[in-house]
């Protein structure tokens, strides 16, 4: 399985029934590939809708159905709209459940930088501010390296995205959290080792005495 | 605005060279803007999504600003006062108003009466509440009384002007 879709999968085993979840874009969007069968969640597109389908067959796209980048979606039955204050006031007033996002670097406190690189790319905050700061869980998904250096820095040195630190990073390496403040390593990837992380990880990170290789064979 | 696409809508605007400041919390999707901007050719504002609809609905109702938790921490809380409300800290957020709103509707009815369809909806009825003037287009016009009540988003008084479709 490619890094992309082993990330997506081991988001996905952190979804229950009942879920508002707010997917990003890039590797975050194809979580909605693994949700369970017998598992009932919501999905928000923080341009007015609950209720994304999947991406719609060769010539079905509806040109007012889109996702907040402007791909074509689909609404599964059950869906309902609204305007743009009122999906962020579902996002900042604590209504999604979960939020999962890409990202630039994650430091070793849990803070997220993801929206911008002085300079060369600026291509605006969209919702993302609003979703660190508002949605009940913030998942980060992203590659544990970029060009051979760690994301799982020490200490931000891209701008912020919010002053909340979030509450897990899913990498194709492994799941790290924030349980006292303080990057810990809660899971490896199948067929990587404690000592793999430690290597191609800048930040510290908490070690627990057990730390469990994810499964596979998820779902 | 969220979307500024090259070739369509205010994306035209951008192309053109008419636009001197943006007020978006995204361009990313037009490369002539993201050029403008570096050039300094055209003053950009990014906004964080949830803060341009809040600021802008502000300025729709006679609020003079809202407080939000969005950006406390990060640039976006530069040069902006911050309010603590029971322990938590919330950035001071102005209202914004236009001289102008471009609206798009998916029915209008010959009053100015709009409905939305789907994600279209999004910054259209937010907008209409908030500039002097409001241009609204729509897929279809239909007769008054055609669009039920309940289902009037955008009511006619706050439409200025109607265009019809070529």
């Amino acid at each position: 399985m490619d890094p992309q879709n082993l990330i997506a999968k081991r988001v996905a085993a952190e979804l229950t029934s009942g879920m508002l979840v707010n997917l990003g874009i890039g590797i975050p969007t194809l979580v909605a590939n693994y949700v369970p069968s017998d598992l009932k969640v919501f999905f928000q597109s923080e341009n007015g809708l609950i209720g994304t389908g999947p991406i719609p067959e060769p010539g079905m796209a509806h040109p007012l159905l889109t996702d907040a980048g402007g791909r074509p979606i689909s609404a599964l039955p059950g869906a309902s709209t609204f305007d743009s204050g009122m999906s962020f006031g579902l996002i900042r007033g604590g209504h999604v459940d979960m939020t999962v996002l890409g990202g630039l670097m994650v430091d070793s406190r849990g803070h997220l930088a993801n929206w911008m690189i002085p300079g060369k790319m600026v291509p605006g905050m969209g919702g993302a501010m609003d979703l660190v700061a508002g949605a009940k869980q913030v998942i980060v998904a992203m590659q544990h390296a970029a060009k051979g250096k760690s994301k799982i820095v020490k200490q931000c040195t891209l701008p912020l995205t919010s002053a909340r630190p979030v509450n897990m990073v899913v990498t194709d390496m492994a799941v790290i959290g924030f349980p006292d403040g303080r990057a810990t390593l809660l899971e490896t990837a199948p067929g990587i080792s404690v000592a793999d992380v430690v290597a191609a990880t800048e930040a510290e990170l908490i070690i627990p005495s057990n730390v469990p290789q994810w499964s596979d064979t998820l779902h | 605005m969220t979307q500024l696409v090259p070739g369509k809508g205010i994306g035209k605007l951008i192309d053109a060279g008419l636009v001197r400041r943006i007020t978006a919390s995204h361009i990313g999707l037009n490369p002539t803007a993201q050029k403008q901007m570096f050039s300094k050719a055209i003053e950009i504002e990014l906004i964080p999504q949830g803060t341009l609809a809040e600021r802008i609905r502000a300025g729709g109702c006679g609020l003079g600003g809202v407080l939000t938790p969005t950006g406390v921490g990060t640039l976006v809380a530069e040069g902006k006062p911050i309010h603590n409300v029971a322990g938590q800290d919330y950035l001071i957020e102005t209202a914004l108003r236009a001289d102008f709103a471009l609206v798009q509707a998916f029915l209008a009815d010959y009053l100015g009466n709009l409905a939305y369809a789907l994600t279209a909806r999004n910054f259209n009825p937010i907008m209409a509440m908030a500039a002097n003037t409001v241009i609204a287009a729509a897929e279809h016009i239909v007769p008054v009384g055609v669009i039920a009540p309940d289902h009037v988003v955008t009511p006619a008084p706050l439409v200025d002007y109607l265009i019809a479709n070529g």
